[in-house]
């Protein structure tokens, strides 16, 4: 079973995917991402961001795209973590972790997994920049980084 | 009756989370229901003109205007989404 969860609360990396792995002698590889607020974005300088989400569609939306995840690799277990609420520079958004018994299947269905979060799962970001504050626009390159896993 | 969500710059621009609204008859899609949406005023016919950016979802799950929609459903409209 994926462990999925969105939290206030900062994203304590060792400790989830430690717990990701306990118990698991049958997995040869972990995989993770860790996404960042980074202090620029688009040429503008950010003093924050405040992350909102859909309460109830999210949590559906990060199972469908981890369930879409075991269906297509040979992997064991999966994991996301996704923030919301106020963050600033430096603060961790979100982590997934993927475990498998090789490393090739840990890495694809990871990356897999955050093409499919940036482009399905409900969250919004509003970013503070100091011109005041404006909503993210989504990016071509997300919906690209998507598409490549069709077919 | 089915209930409306508005999220993030939607829901500022309308000016609005959620409402109940009853539901246009015959077989309603969530194209009939935009346009019930539309007619209100320009606020949300601006919103929901040709060539703006936005998505549906019918009971928690990604749909289009082909969607149908049935009493008790849940409908959120939201922009594309940006997390991560």
């Amino acid at each position: 079973m994926p462990i999925l969860r969105v939290q206030e609360a900062d994203i304590d990396v060792g400790r989830e995917l430690e717990a990701l792995t306990r118990g698991r002698a049958d997995a040869g590889a972990l995989a993770s991402f860790v996404g960042l607020v980074r202090d620029t974005n688009e040429g503008h300088a950010i003093g924050g961001m405040t992350l909102e989400h859909y309460p109830g569609m999210t949590e559906k939306a990060l199972s469908d795209i981890c369930a879409e995840a075991q269906a297509r690799w040979d992997i064991i277990d999966t994991l996301v973590i996704h923030r919301v609420g106020r963050l600033v520079p430096g603060d961790r958004i979100v982590l997934v972790g993927v475990t498998s018994a090789h490393r090739g299947e840990a890495f694809a269905a990871c990356e897999f997994i955050m093409d499919y979060l940036k482009t399905r799962a409900p969250f919004w970001k509003k970013e503070a920049t100091p011109q005041g504050e404006r909503w993210v626009e989504s990016r071509e390159s997300d919906d690209a980084a998507a598409r490549r896993w069709k077919g | 009756m089915v209930t409306l969500l508005y999220f993030a710059s939607l829901r500022e621009r309308l000016g609005c989370s959620s409402e109940e609204i009853a539901l246009p008859a015959g077989s309603p899609t969530v194209a009939t229901l935009l346009e019930r949406l539309r007619d209100r005023d320009p606020r949300w016919s601006d919103a929901f003109a040709p060539g703006q950016r936005w998505r549906v979802a019918v009971n928690r799950e990604m749909a289009d205007l082909a969607t149908p929609v049935k009493p008790g459903d849940e409908i959120a409209f939201f922009p594309p989404v940006t997390g991560g």
